[in-house]
């Protein structure tokens, strides 16, 4: 009796902390951080840029995971399947206006763009490109199936990886941009349905795609790449952002007044938080221009109070803890309202120290001319900065003619990489390294001649012009203030993007403009017109000459006329009428 | 999965005996014909385990807004009726909801004054814009689709699945216009359902069309199983219903407006038979002459529910066994191989190296043989030196 209750006993303690020792060795391997940036712009529009980060900690390269749990499954297969090191690819519909909107936290070109590095233990990289294109395409319901060899780069010195890497062979980088694409709430769909929350809790409640689409600016991205686990390194985590920046116009969603809410943006204000999320968090950019008191007052009244030096300036932002019980108390919404305190002086808008634009010149269908305008409106620092054009192949650039001004001497760059264009192959690409004297502006030239198509490689609507993709400008812009080294996983989402090397100066991409040019067009009615012309003038000329060659006359009978006419010919001989 | 198979089997028993019970009285002539056989026949109905279907708009640029509300109407009303996502392609050849004409954007309405959003907010479509041509179609319908392609623009059906294909656009007598540049011929959709057909793609296959003398379309057709629909016969227009003139085109057609009208009646248990689709547009509503074709297809029409094609119905066994699941987290979480550490610390490399960039040596080219015209000119040039100097003066060159 006493031998088996102890044996029992024994047995209890032994299953008893099975259950229990599962829950406590569970540790959550994945976390997910939840971010929502409220900026107002010099111009009266606001920008509001969302961050969704799941990270992993578990190598997602090395052995076979099976159990996915905030880290979405079709993301992760992806990634170990073609052995991808980094993945950024970006759908955008608009253009981000550098030069009145200010340096943007993360910019995309218009369209869609993918650059991906891939793992060193990849033996066919166009291949694996090639995959990955079309498994995105369908993940995203995006045309990135038309990302071939016509339109995919090697840069060698733009694109550095973002995450962690070993080395930078540039052969293991593939960039491609698509700028005819167009994003809509198919694009939307298959984005929010990667959030853990999907679009049920948390900020995604407020991605409605009604409002959305319906602004200056909406980019949405979603980049994978290795990290630090902690501060020592010496493992690797896998970091999943998924980042959505809209630009609001003040004429058409703010109905022509400066005071923004969340409600007003978004139709919808927040409700509750993401129970998947460890952190979820509001910031508002309350950060005094020309370095006077505080014009922006924002209700309700913020949890917290952070500033931080983000793009080499002292910025103040009202943080809003979702996750803090004290904001759900009074009510079950919260809606975030910003009120200017005066009007603001519209002459005093402040220039970015980098920015850039593009255009067309020239005329006619023959040839034109490219140019860039790259403006550094810093008084005393010249810094260098990488332009990467992407050109199709029938634009026939002439690179003899490139010329590079500044304050009207010619800017020879340091360094230049330029790869011609094959036909129908291979597009041109153009790197070069320049440096930017103080407070000037620089003029880079190129021209171009237009191609002549072969008629079926015609798009179905010709007339509206073809494509050239934005050209990327990046460079390493000196700060106003030094900024502090700061623990990455305590600092916001939208700081920690790009890895911060150096105090003095922060890194910035930026976009210009995408081209549209018109190639000569032919007119496609031309076959059918010939073929009905050349018929037409054969026939009647041949058959004419035929006719006359080969006909011959014979007299004929005349036919007695068939039994109704005989019939009636004898009865009109019976009443002396003549016959028929 | 133990506790179901023998509740399947069981369940299959038992209608083989109510059958055999059927049949016997049935032989023995008592006057019990009404509902047991209506019910027997009931329960093997149609022989379809899946449904799939293909719309397709294949109109380009923002006058033909009313060919993406028609087929956009018609994946909701699927959707609504149960076929998910992963059943559906959905080829759409231009953008109309974020076009930068439309005065609401992500929106695409049917009724005007802006009363239905087809568009929705949860709309996936498979083929767009410049994907949605001839070849992409045929390739989608009889399944040669390169092997790169993702699995949301495969049409994967097998012989007993029931497909509904739509489409709208301008067409004419024997062929439909893709996009302002290339057609399809009713020859050629004949042919694509025969190899269907061959290959045992489809079950029964419902097709739909909506455009000018769409009757030319079905016409040719060969393959058994097949239902065919058109908006109007040879030699008569489709038209379209009413314009917006806060949007500035016209929305809908009308065939498909009024059949958008008879399917939001439908929901996924109703009973209403392909009759009741074929009378939708009468031409005093329509204009034109609504048509269809049933000759190939081997049930009575009476007896073929909408939910057949539009809907995704399952039938559904109930069983009362509990099972229990094994509660087993912490086997998952150990299966993660043993991570190693890296000896010395990782780092993220610079974004803009300026020394490594300027001192980046450039790659050195494979050499290869001159060829063509270079080539040519040497042999030239070296063949004038030889007629100038001859060969005995080689030596001193030498």
């Amino acid at each position: 009796g006493g031998m088996a209750a102890a044996v029992l006993l024994l047995l209890l303690l032994a299953t008893a902390p099975g259950p229990g020792r599962a829950d406590a060795g569970q540790e959550r391997r994945d976390t997910l951080r939840e971010e929502l940036l409220l900026s107002p712009l010099p111009t009266g529009d606001v920008a509001a840029t969302f961050q969704f980060r799941t990270r992993w900690d578990a190598d997602l390269q090395r052995g076979s995971v099976s159990h996915y749990r905030l880290f979405p499954k079709a993301l992760g297969r992806l990634v170990a399947a073609l052995g991808v090191r980094e993945l950024h690819l970006a759908l955008t519909q608009g253009f981000w206006r550098t030069r009145y909107w200010g340096q943007p936290p993360l910019q995309a070109p218009a369209g869609a763009e993918l650059w991906v590095w891939f793992q060193p233990t990849v033996t066919d990289v166009d291949k694996a490109w090639k995959e990955l294109s079309n498994i995105l395409s369908g993940i995203f319901c995006a045309s990135l199936n038309f990302i071939d060899s016509t339109n995919t780069v090697i840069p060698t010195a733009s694109f550095k990886p973002l995450g962690l890497a070993n080395g930078t062979d540039h052969h293991l980088l593939r960039y491609a941009v698509l700028p005819r694409e167009v994003v809509c709430t198919e694009n939307l769909t298959p984005w929010k349905k990667l959030l853990p929350c999907g679009s049920k809790a948390g900020l995604a409640v407020l991605l409605k795609a009604e409002r959305l689409f319906h602004s200056s600016y909406h980019s949405q991205a979603v980049h994978i790449r290795p990290v630090c686990r902690d501060a020592s390194c010496l493992v690797v985590s896998w970091e999943l952002r998924q980042t959505l920046t809209v630009v609001f116009d003040f004429f058409s969603s703010g109905q022509g007044k400066k005071d923004w809410s969340l409600f007003k943006m978004f139709s919808r204000t927040l409700t509750d938080t993401c129970p998947l999320a460890s952190q979820s968090k509001v910031y508002v950019d309350i950060s005094p221009k020309n370095k006077e008191k505080e014009l922006l007052e924002v209700s309700p009244h913020p949890t917290s109070v952070h500033e931080a030096v983000v793009q080499g300036d002292k910025k103040t932002y009202a943080v809003y803890d979702l996750l803090s019980p004290s904001l759900f108390n009074t009510s079950r919404s919260l809606n975030v309202q910003l009120k200017w305190k005066r009007p603001q002086d519209s002459s005093e808008m402040p220039v970015p120290t980098l920015h850039a634009q593009r255009y067309v010149g020239g005329y006619g269908l023959q040839t034109g001319e490219i140019c860039t305008l790259i403006y550094n409106t810093h008084p005393y620092r010249a810094f260098p900065v990488i332009l990467l054009e992407t050109v199709p192949w029938y634009l026939r650039l002439y690179v003899h003619t490139l010329t590079i001004i500044t304050k009207g001497k010619e800017n020879k760059p340091s360094y230049i990489h330029y790869q011609p264009a094959q036909d129908r192959r291979r597009p041109h690409l153009l790197e070069m390294l320049i440096q930017l004297p103080a407070n000037s502006v620089t003029k880079i030239t190129i021209q171009f001649e237009r191609a002549l198509l072969k008629w079926t490689e015609y798009p179905p609507d010709p007339n509206h012009g073809f494509y050239v993709g934005s050209s990327v400008l990046s460079a390493l812009v000196p700060s106003v203030t030094a900024m502090k080294d700061m623990d990455v996983e305590q600092s916001p989402l939208f700081t920690s993007l790009f890895p911060s090397s150096d105090g003095s100066s922060y890194f910035v991409r930026l976009y210009t403009e995408p081209l549209l040019v018109n190639l000569p067009t032919p007119d496609f009615s031309m076959p059918y017109n010939v073929i009905c012309l050349t018929c037409t003038v054969v026939a009647v000329c041949y058959g004419s000459f035929y006719n006359l060659l080969t006909r011959t006359f014979h007299v004929e009978e005349p036919s007695r006329g068939g039994l109704a006419k005989r019939l009636a010919n004898v009865i009109r001989k019976f009443r002396g009428v003549p016959p028929l | 999965m133990a506790a179901a198979v023998p509740g399947a089997s069981g369940a299959r028993a038992t209608a083989a005996l109510l059958l055999l019970l059927l049949l016997l009285l049935g032989c023995c002539g008592a006057a019990l014909a009404g509902s047991p056989q209506d019910q027997a026949e009931q329960f093997f109905r149609s022989g379809h385990t899946n449904n799939w279907a293909v719309l397709v708009c294949t109109s380009r640029f923002w006058f033909n807004y009313r060919h993406v509300a028609n087929t956009l109407s018609v994946y909701r009303s699927v959707k609504r009726l149960g076929i998910p996502d992963s059943h559906i392609v959905l080829m759409l050849a231009d953008d109309m909801a974020c076009n930068p004409r439309n005065p609401k954007p992500a929106t695409v309405f049917s009724h005007k004054n802006m009363e239905l959003n087809v568009y929705g907010d949860d709309v996936e479509v498979d083929y767009r814009s410049y994907e949605v041509t001839v070849e992409n179609f045929l390739r989608v319908l009889t399944g040669r689709i390169p092997p790169s392609t993702p699995r949301s623009k495969r049409l994967l059906s097998d012989d007993r699945s029931n497909i509904l294909i739509y489409m709208t656009g301008h067409g004419g007598n024997g062929f439909l216009k893709f996009q302002d540049s290339e057609e399809i011929t009713n020859v050629e959709l004949a042919d694509a359902f025969e190899q269907m057909w061959q290959k045992r793609r489809y079950n029964e296959l419902l097709f739909i069309i909506d455009t000018c003398q769409g009757a030319s379309m079905y016409e040719r057709f060969y393959s058994p199983n097949i239902m065919a629909l058109a908006s109007s016969q040879v030699g008569e227009d489709s038209l379209s219903h009413q314009p917006d003139l806060g949007i500035g085109v016209h929305l809908m057609d009308r065939y498909t407006f009024y059949v958008l009208e008879f399917l939001e009646e439908i929901h996924p248990a109703s009973q209403t038979n392909m009759n009741d689709l074929f009378q939708v547009c009468p031409k005093s509503l329509c204009v034109s002459t609504p048509g269809h074709r049933t000759d190939l297809f081997q049930r009575d029409p009476q007896k073929v529910l909408i939910t057949d094609f539009f809907g995704s119905v399952r039938k559904v066994e109930i069983t009362t066994e509990t099972l229990s699941l094994e509660r087993d987290v912490a086997g998952f979480e150990s299966k993660f191989p043993e991570e190693e550490l890296a000896t010395e610390p990782l780092k993220y490399a610079e974004q803009l190296p300026v020394a490594q960039i300027i001192h980046q040596k450039p790659k050195q080219k494979d050499w290869h043989p001159p060829g063509g015209f270079i080539l040519g000119l040497w042999a030239l040039i070296i063949m004038v030196f030889f007629k100038t100097y001859g060969i005995k003066h080689m030596k001193h060159v030498f």
